[in-house]
């Protein structure tokens, strides 16, 4: 019975989403009930985590329907701990939006869209049947697709027409998978199809099912199909953009380490091969265009994409360190990315200028901006002691392990790309001759700071102590790396 | 009738495909609409089709159709109304803020 609590962090977004849509034109209390929502959460998020530790992997059958029939909420250390860092950067996020969103647009539903982007983002995670997997991400989706178009202008029009096109694709690709998988195989809650496929063996059938499920989360992820991303992640406002790039894509990464972890680990000769061309594919690709463009939004929507491919080397080697490096890694991109793109959007509202070549000598006006934009870049490219080193030695690590040497040259010369990218907006933005003079500096609000450096504060939490996650992140590995822990948990685990 | 249903689902998607190539935005949109109902026919086909009595417990044969394939459509369909319904309203914005519906001649917005 207690096991209800870990609907919570479906639930409680959800809930809250729909009480604020009520209250419409009281902005304030919208703010407040929205925080407290978040801290709801995040504290679910925390007590199920620790539940774990004590009891194994939860799960809440619904209606009582025992395994495999009706649908299930499993808790892993994954899921959890993804759970939790995507309610908290949502969180920072939200208090971003408190100074930088117009006021017509709070008016316009744009605090329940992001709860129940929310409540979309933690149900992928927690999901245990495939098929509510494709809800959750349908109702990450629409909310997304409405969070991009607020605001209505031409740009975010046209942009979210392609977004919402090849959206509505790889959902119809999706559902094709569903509809294959349960045919040959009968079952569609996960511990399950992972049982029956070890039974009848990944046969060219199979196998050609998680191909396909791989197209499907490699357009989620942006893994090599990500020609969309780019231009939508850099149309809507800084707020939204930092929320899609630090949530949308971790949750396609999830699901690609789920299923190929879980389900289809028998033939990694064509599946896992493929994976690594692609995400080789990936970091080239992410690496050119974070050096081609101009725009501060392109190449930082660039650098999402580079770190797709980084985080799915650790699925390609699929040793114990790889996986812990890749939670670990997934958890610092989270933060990072969002950290990132808060900061890009900060320098766009102070200057009013997107190109890196029309802003100059930006430290001098804004320290604290130029600042914490050099300790992400630090972070980004994975200097010790900032968050992103562990999971890039864990990732190489790995890496070594299984011998895949290319993996982990394209790997470690993309952070060097990564580095190169951001390096170019720090010496063209913040170095140079001050071009803003004193009176005509525009100033920067306490509410744009201080989510900003709660987040800088996060990465460099992260760097100094890996240790206080290590226990959850070794377990979360040592889930993926032995698929029968899962299955036993949910097929035989008590109530 | 499995062929003949997974026939017609061949025809729609082709349908589907030759319209969501097309340029014109209303024309995308009914390709999208085509492209669910074919999967959402596949999936019915997947399950089977009338295999045995009607899945009621009180029913009088031992063996039953699935119903599962059922319940996982009807979820689809309600995505796949909401999407098409949100699509269709975005076209309407679109139209009416930059005056065309080709999407040939949306392109390059963010180089104004």
């Amino acid at each position: 019975m207690m096991n209800n609590f870990l609907v919570m962090p479906m639930v409680a977004p959800l809930v809250t989403g729909i009480i604020l849509i009520f209250l419409r034109s009281n902005v304030l209390l919208q703010r407040i009930l929205a925080m407290i929502s978040i801290v709801l959460t995040a504290g679910a998020g925390v007590y199920i985590l620790n539940r774990i530790q004590l009891d194994g992997i939860l799960r809440l059958d619904f209606g009582g329907w025992m395994p495999p029939y009706g649908i299930l909420f499993v808790a892993d250390s994954f899921a959890t701990l993804l759970v939790l860092t995507s309610t908290v950067v949502t969180g920072i996020v939200l208090l971003y939006s408190f100074a930088s969103t117009a006021r017509a647009e709070e008016k316009m539903f744009y605090y329940p869209f992001i709860f129940f982007l929310l409540a979309g983002v933690n149900g992928s995670f927690l999901t245990g049947d495939i098929f509510n997997l494709f809800v959750c991400f349908e109702v990450m989706l629409l909310s997304s697709y409405a969070l991009i178009t607020l605001g209505g202008r031409k740009v975010q029009l046209v942009e979210s027409i392609k977004y919402i096109s090849i959206n509505v694709l790889s959902s119809w690709f999706f559902l094709l998978a569903i509809a294959y998988l349960y045919g040959t195989v009968g079952t569609l809650n996960m511990a399950h199809l992972s049982v029956r496929v070890a039974e009848v063996g990944q046969g060219p059938l199979l196998t050609v099912i998680s191909l396909i499920f791989l197209i499907v989360f490699s357009l989620k992820a942006g893994l090599l199909l990500y020609f969309w991303l780019p231009g939508s992640y850099s149309a809507p406002p800084t707020a939204v953009a930092a929320l899609f790039g630090a949530l949308l894509t971790k949750v396609g990464i999830y699901a690609m380490f789920r299923v190929f972890t879980l389900i289809f680990y028998h033939e990694p000769g064509v599946t896992h091969t493929l994976i690594a061309i692609m995400a080789i594919l990936t970091m080239v690709g992410g690496s050119i265009g974070a050096l081609a463009f101009q725009d501060i939004r392109q190449i930082v929507s660039y650098n999402v994409i580079i770190s797709v491919g980084f985080i799915l080397i650790g699925l390609v080697v699929s040793t114990d360190s790889a996986f812990q490096g890749a939670v670990y890694y997934l958890i610092h991109d989270m933060i990072s990315k969002a950290l990132l793109f808060l900061l890009a959007g900060t320098m766009i509202y102070l200057t009013g200028k997107s190109k890196i070549a029309e802003m100059s000598g930006l430290i001098r006006n804004y320290p604290l901006i130029g600042w914490l934009f050099f300790i992400t870049m630090l972070a980004i490219a994975g200097i010790p002691p900032l968050s992103g080193f562990i999971g890039k030695v864990l990732i190489g690590q790995g890496a070594i392990e299984a011998k895949a040497y290319v993996l982990l040259g394209v790997g470690f010369i993309s952070s060097i790309f990564v580095l190169y990218s951001l390096l170019r907006i720090f010496l063209n933005s913040f170095w140079g001759e001050t071009i803003i003079s004193e009176d005509e500096e525009r100033p920067l609000k306490r509410g744009m700071a201080i989510p900003v450096l709660l987040l800088g504060i996060l990465t460099v939490v992260l760097g100094f102590g890996p240790e206080l996650l290590a226990p959850y992140v070794s377990d979360a590995a040592n889930t993926l790396a032995n698929p029968d822990v899962y299955i036993e948990a949910v097929m035989n685990g008590k109530d | 009738m499995e062929t003949l249903i997974t026939l017609l689902v061949g025809v729609l998607v082709t349908i589907a495909v030759y319209l969501l190539l097309s340029k014109n935005m209303i024309r995308v949109i009914l390709g999208t609409a085509i492209l669910s109902h074919a999967i959402h026919l596949l999936i019915l086909t997947m399950g089977g089709l009338k295999k045995g009595g009607v899945p009621l417990i009180q029913g009088e044969s031992g063996s039953y159709t699935d119903a599962l394939p059922q319940a996982l459509i009807l979820t689809a369909i309600v995505i796949s109304f909401a999407v098409t319904a949100f699509l269709l309203v975005l076209a309407y914005r679109t139209y009416k803020e930059t005056g065309s519906d080709n999407l040939d001649a949306l392109r390059g917005v963010n180089d104004e």
